[in-house]
């Protein structure tokens, strides 16, 4: 009895040392459906980038299907809800593998939830190519499992954007900057990359305010920036203060020669429709356009309106990440022969792979390597168009930002 | 200095708008003792009301609200009869959970219909503007704020002058005792529940103006609403509009003076400070209550 009872124990011991180890992923056998889990942020504060991120893996998995599946496998996408929470995203992560025992697992929106959602899914051995963690501190847990797919690090998005204002002749470069960014880390890292860039150029900081991310009223944060009447504005925001403070910008009468907003102006119709005209010259750092010709965009660009309607202008570019993740992971499973996790993470530590962002490869712990960069978009005449770099760019910046309408 | 002043005038004109969606919430804790954690969500469902007025049939949201104004109160007093009234013991305890049951179904048919996309109330006052010196003050503030003044004034008229509001005044003093003299306090309840709901309404168009929102917003929005009427006193009206200018006055300055990082903390200090010296709020009473 007692040697029955640590068979037992040991038994259940090495068990757990298994599913610790993380190395037993499922292997569904050729040809057999499969499905791929996703927590999406429905609720909460990303609830609007949830549901372009589905559409995008949406779109990725009807067209994976329509060509007889990844790797022969036909693909059904699972999404669970979370709320937006860093809590509810692990608790998702960890059903979807243990209990709903999907094949495979993409990423979330937001560098605040795919940090520690990355660290469940590779103890449990899974593969996660991600499309919104691109954040130092996602990179800083040292993952070989991880991989975000966009252009480049998220500190290095506002790069191109500064690159862009010192080339300007020296008697047209802005003299001052005002910075405000929620403590979030999508926006602050690209803010302070930026702020170091300039100040060591020679453009004085005459505004630096972080706010919290949980603020609602941004109305005074808006009001100091116009008060420093600095030449030029880069923000770190979302949707909802990139709309608030152009609008108090509007309301004050300010206006700088140029202003940049991390993310919102990249957002379509949704951007546009609550600023009208005076979208007119602000500009995004951006991976992705609707226009441009990298692989399979047009085709994707063209499914997008077949499937949920409206035009190019309405598509947000969560979408396109979230499509490239179903790309690279498409690629990966053909190069490697199987949709075995293990294999997939080795081959896609391996060359560079298409997207509709351009191509892409990945270092160790899943930074993208040898990509195209973050470009600068600007709104012109209602579109947001790639206007730096050069090689790029379908119009030129207009500079300095028109006055507000 | 002037972006002090600035920032106080906003604050002035901003709380109002939240005294206002305060109002009916500390109304009702007045007359039903019931804590409406589903305030914030009515609040959002009217900013989505004069959205579709002003979206699909292009009426101005604040002429709207004389529709948006009568639906929600009918609905207030639906709601009141259907949910709150059934709720015969540990009302204080059961509220919560029922209107924090109330305030998910909202959202959830509000996700349904809209998406949770972020949606805003255009019209041409809230971006244009005029200067005070050398700043500008945006027309919506001050229309929400005279907004906020009217219907708060014929809120107290209708407290103070009237036989109704007698009634709805014995109540929140004593429910029992109002019931003994033959005031009928289920009646009086679901007419408070649906004026705190046509509030809802009224402070709703101003937060859809000034504001991006989507059905999810009502979260951030009851925390304030909440700490709002806990400073003023739970059941005062005088005491949450107080609580609402002073409030945003102090988080706008603190944010453009110190730091946004400490707008809500500096108030936080203030609020425990008043509550650790009157801890029934500004203008609570101190109920004694035999158990």
């Amino acid at each position: 009895m007692r040697r029955a009872l640590i068979a037992t124990v040991a038994g259940a011991g090495l068990a757990l040392t298994a599913c610790g180890a993380g190395t037993a992923t499922p292997s569904p056998s050729p040809g057999s459906p499969i499905t791929i889990g996703v927590s999406v942020s429905l609720t909460g504060d990303f609830s609007s980038d949830g549901p372009a991120l589905e559409k995008g893996y949406d779109l990725w998995a009807e067209d994976v299907n329509k060509k007889g599946g990844l790797n022969g496998h036909p693909v059904t996408m699972k999404y669970v809800d979370d709320a937006s929470s860093t809590t509810q995203v692990v608790t998702n992560y960890q059903n979807l593998i243990s209990s709903d025992k999907v094949a495979l697992v993409f990423g979330p929106y937001s560098s605040l939830l795919t940090k520690p959602a990355a660290a469940v899914v590779d103890r449990a051995g899974y593969a996660f190519p991600e499309p919104a963690g691109g954040a130092p501190s996602v990179f800083a847990l040292g993952l070989h499992s991880l991989f975000f797919v966009q252009p480049a690090a998220i500190e290095d998005n506002l790069v191109s954007y500064t690159k862009w204002l010192l080339a300007l002749p020296a008697d047209q470069q802005p003299k001052t900057a005002a910075y405000a960014t929620e403590d979030d880390p999508f926006t602050q890292p690209q803010i302070d990359k930026a702020k170091s860039i300039l100040e060591a150029a020679g453009i004085k900081t005459v505004s630096y305010k972080v706010y919290p991310a949980e603020t609602t009223d941004f109305t005074p944060l808006a009001l100091k920036v116009a008060a420093s009447n600095a030449d030029a504005v880069i923000l770190g925001t979302q949707v909802p203060d990139a709309i608030a403070f152009v609008k108090t910008f509007i309301t004050q009468h300010y206006n700088p020669k140029t202003l940049i907003e991390t993310a919102g102006p990249d957002q379509g119709s949704s951007y546009s429709d609550k600023l009208g005209a005076n979208t007119e010259g602000i500009m995004v750092p951006a991976g992705w356009t609707s226009g441009s010709q990298a692989y399979g965009n047009p085709t994707f660009v063209a499914e997008y309106i077949s499937k949920y309607g409206g035009t190019a202008a309405d598509i947000s570019a969560d979408s396109a990440e979230a499509y490239s993740v179903g790309q690279v992971v498409d690629q990966a499973a053909t190069k490697a022969g199987s949709i075995d996790n293990q294999k997939l993470i080795d081959t896609l530590h391996t060359g560079t792979y298409d997207t509709v962002q351009g191509p892409m490869g990945w270092d160790s712990v899943g930074r993208p390597q040898g990509g195209v960069g973050v470009f600068v978009e600007q709104w012109q005449n209602g579109t947001a168009v790639f206007v730096y770099p050069p090689t790029v760019a379908a119009a030129q910046p207009e500079y300095p930002k028109h006055d507000w309408q | 200095m002037t972006l002090v002043l600035e920032a106080a005038a906003l604050g002035v004109l901003t709380g109002g708008v939240y005294a206002l969606m305060a109002s009916g919430l500390t109304l009702i804790f007045g007359v039903m003792r019931i804590i409406n954690v589903g305030h914030g969500a009515l609040v959002v469902l009217g900013a989505y009301l004069s959205f579709v007025l002003w979206h699909s049939l292009n009426i101005d949201p604040f002429v709207g609200l004389v529709v948006t104004m009568p639906v929600m109160f009918v609905l207030g007093v639906i709601l009141q009869v259907v949910f709150i009234r059934p709720l015969k013991t540990d009302r204080e305890a059961l509220s919560v959970l029922v209107t924090y049951s109330i305030a998910l179904g909202i959202e959830g048919l509000l996700g349904y219909f809209f998406t949770s996309n972020y949606q805003q109330i255009t019209a041409w006052y809230d971006t244009a503007s005029f200067p005070i010196g050398t700043f500008h003050i945006a027309y919506v503030y001050v229309y929400g704020f005279l907004l906020a003044l009217a219907i708060l004034g014929a809120i107290f008229v209708m407290l103070y002058r009237t036989t109704f509001g007698g009634a709805i005044r014995a109540t929140m003093l004593n429910r029992t005792a109002a019931q003994l003299v033959g005031i009928d306090v289920d009646r009086v309840s679901a007419i408070a529940f649906g004026i705190g709901m046509a509030t809802a309404a009224a402070g709703g168009v101003v937060f859809g103006i000034t504001n991006t929102f989507n059905p999810g917003s009502h979260y951030d929005l009851i925390s304030r609403l909440l700490t709002i009427i806990v400073l003023g006193g739970l059941g005062s009206l005088r005491g949450a509009i107080i609580a609402a200018l002073v409030m945003l006055v102090i988080e706008d300055v603190t944010a453009v003076v110190i730091s946004p990082v400490w707008a809500s903390f500096v108030f936080f200090v203030i609020l425990v400070a008043v509550l650790l010296v009157r801890p029934q709020g500004l203008f609570g009473l101190r109920v004694r209550e035999r158990v």
